[in-house]
């Protein structure tokens, strides 16, 4: 497993996001800005499947459903409080809960993998269809009407102790850096923490984890609950980064599209469905504007080089090339080394 | 009066009373009643589909008995789960050896020892019991890549990492060499200093190297319990084994 491996190496990564958090707006177009804000939302919902694929072994086909209910509970919540603070925090829980909710059917129930998938797949469709159907007026929490297929409005972040103050994009984007940047060390620290470790065994081996005491079930209702709650934020993200919640968040191209950035950034990383994310959002927009071929086409192409080329994914690829640069290099320098100071030398 | 008893008998760790365990219409176990006590070292023997495996699995929780009650120091575990049973401080080998393939063996050995005891405890059995299965000098290496023996090794250590007071292995020897079987027959012995054992076993060349007490099963019931010489020099055991009749 890649990321658990590089105990100290972790620093120069957060150095970097921190200085394209502070650099990126100095030098982008607030376009630029904008779009990037939105890619950070699905590297955050990537992250979230990643955490629970990668290292707890749960193939969620429909992690969306999270993101989705994530994104509606913080529009209702933020129209109808107006304090967008308490909205951000009703929607992680909206995520959490739900996920806990089916979560809790599906481990204490006892479905396998498979079935897993499909049932996590169907409940973001049903939601996907179900939201669709209510652009009638009686539709309405508080005094948030739904709005069926176009949707509805999602107020835009404010200062947390001055509703009045309105973020602009570009702190839009300073929020959604930072939540994306804590969340990953939140869960580097979770998967080397007692309970990432027993997570990591159960999806290795539920049996023997069970008969060393573990109650399997209760480890993967946790990160399962995690993991909804991280989505749960993804969907605020994109709330904001778009400025309206429609249906579309709960959509197939989306569920599916989670699957493909972990696949093709690397499952077992955290890392790896965050650089996923990023790499087939620009693929996509660019793909947009060239008008050249279609999208899905290209989409299926990459996953299937990924699958047969490169089945581990980007991030492991690029740390195994790595090593194995950084050993060939220690052997050069060793050759090139006159062969009295070997002796000098420690064993290594 | 308690007291004079237990001068005489030992306390009893496990029991089962009229255990039955029905599959459809094959009756695997068939009204069992066993007991262990403490420090024993037993062996369940019996020719294949006697019961033996079966009944471990009602042992551990893996399976729940149609019939009949299992109790483990008293305590009453019918139809308890794996990790019910395992919190009671009961170590589990199964047949198949079942580790932890993707993680190191150092790694699977602390998850044993962390489940029950606090992380500087748990690191410290993580280091003693690396060492007693002699698997030190390749704590980093992946357990899926190892060879069998080894995995039954880690397995095993995975067991004694815990600290458990009462022991259940089912085949622990299975696919090993002769001098692998031997290493395998002295842990066994270590583990019995400070537990009392069950081992589901095959090979009686194994089961005279580790000694003590004998029940075999014949078609989901116990036919005999004994010392090793006396049974296999019963003539109903060597018909059950050998399958035919004087």
């Amino acid at each position: 497993m890649g990321a658990e491996t590089g105990a100290g190496r972790l620093w120069p990564l957060g150095a970097l996001a921190v200085a394209f958090m502070a650099l990126a707006p100095q030098v982008l177009q607030l376009f630029t800005i904008i779009n990037l804000t939105t890619a950070i939302a699905l590297a955050l919902l990537g992250l979230s499947l990643g955490l629970i694929w990668g290292y707890g072994g749960i193939l969620c086909f429909g992690q969306t459903v999270f993101f989705g209910l994530g994104a509606y509970a913080y529009a209702v919540a933020a129209q109808n409080f107006g304090d967008t603070s308490t909205a951000v925090l009703v929607a992680i829980a909206v995520g959490a809960a739900f996920a806990a909710l089916l979560g809790y059917f599906m481990f204490f129930g006892r479905v396998s993998d498979v079935y897993l998938g499909a049932i996590t797949l169907t409940v973001t469709l049903v939601f996907f269809s179900l939201i669709r159907r209510t652009s009638g007026p009686e539709y309405k929490i508080g005094d948030a009407l739904l709005g069926g297929f176009n949707g509805t409005s999602a107020p835009p972040l404010t200062l947390p102790w001055d509703s009045a103050a309105i973020l602009f994009p570009n702190q839009l984007f300073y929020v959604a850096m930072s939540a994306l940047t804590l969340s990953y060390f939140g869960c580097v620290w979770l998967t080397r923490s007692r309970f990432g470790r027993v997570c990591a065994a159960v999806r290795e081996n539920e049996t023997r984890a069970e008969l060393l005491g573990y109650d399997a079930r209760l480890y993967k209702l946790g990160l399962f609950t995690i993991g909804g709650g991280l989505a749960g934020l993804a969907g605020v993200l994109m709330a904001n980064g778009v400025g309206r919640v429609t249906p579309d968040l709960f959509g197939l191209p989306y569920a599916a599209q989670a699957i493909i950035w972990v696949i093709v950034g690397g499952r077992g990383t955290l890392i790896g469905p965050i650089l996923g994310a990023f790499g087939i959002f620009y693929l996509n927009s660019w793909l947009g504007s060239q008008q050249l071929v279609n999208l899905n086409v290209v989409l299926g192409l990459v996953l299937i080089v990924f699958v047969l080329l490169l089945p581990q994914g980007l991030a492991p690829t690029a740390m195994d090339l790595a090593a194995r640069a950084m050993r060939g290099r220690g052997r050069a320098r060793r050759r090139r080394r006159p062969r009295r100071a070997l002796a000098a030398e420690p064993a290594e | 009066m308690a007291r004079a008893r237990s001068r005489t008998r030992r306390e009893t760790v496990v029991e089962t009373r009229n255990l039955s365990m029905r599959f459809g219409g094959v009756t695997a176990n068939d009204d069992v009643n066993f007991r262990l006590e403490a420090g024993e070292l037993r062996c369940l023997i019996g020719p294949n589909g006697a019961g033996k495996s079966t009944f471990f699995k009602c042992l551990t929780g893996q399976l729940k008995p149609t019939e009949g009650v299992v109790t483990i120091r008293g305590v009453d575990m019918t139809g308890a789960d794996p990790h019910q049973v395992a919190q009671l401080g009961v170590g589990v080998k199964t047949q198949v050896p079942n580790v932890f393939d993707g993680l190191s063996v150092r790694e699977n050995i602390w998850l044993a020892a962390r489940r029950a005891h606090g992380a500087e405890r748990a690191e410290r059995l993580t280091a003693e019991t690396l060492e007693r299965v002699r698997l030190g000098d390749i704590r980093a290496r992946a357990v899926g890549a190892l060879a069998h023996g080894q995995r039954q090794w880690v397995e095993l250590g995975m067991v004694m990492a815990a600290e458990p007071w009462l022991v259940l292995l089912d085949e622990p020897a299975a696919g090993m060499t002769d001098e692998e079987t031997v290493f395998t027959a002295e842990l066994i012995r270590e583990i019995n200093r400070t537990a009392s054992l069950i081992v589901v076993e095959h090979d009686m060349n194994f089961i005279r190297a580790i000694a003590g007490r004998v029940t075999v099963f014949h078609r989901g019931a116990i036919l005999m319990e004994g010392p090793m010489d006396e049974v296999s020099a019963d003539p109903t055991v060597r018909d059950v084994y050998l399958g035919h009749k004087h």
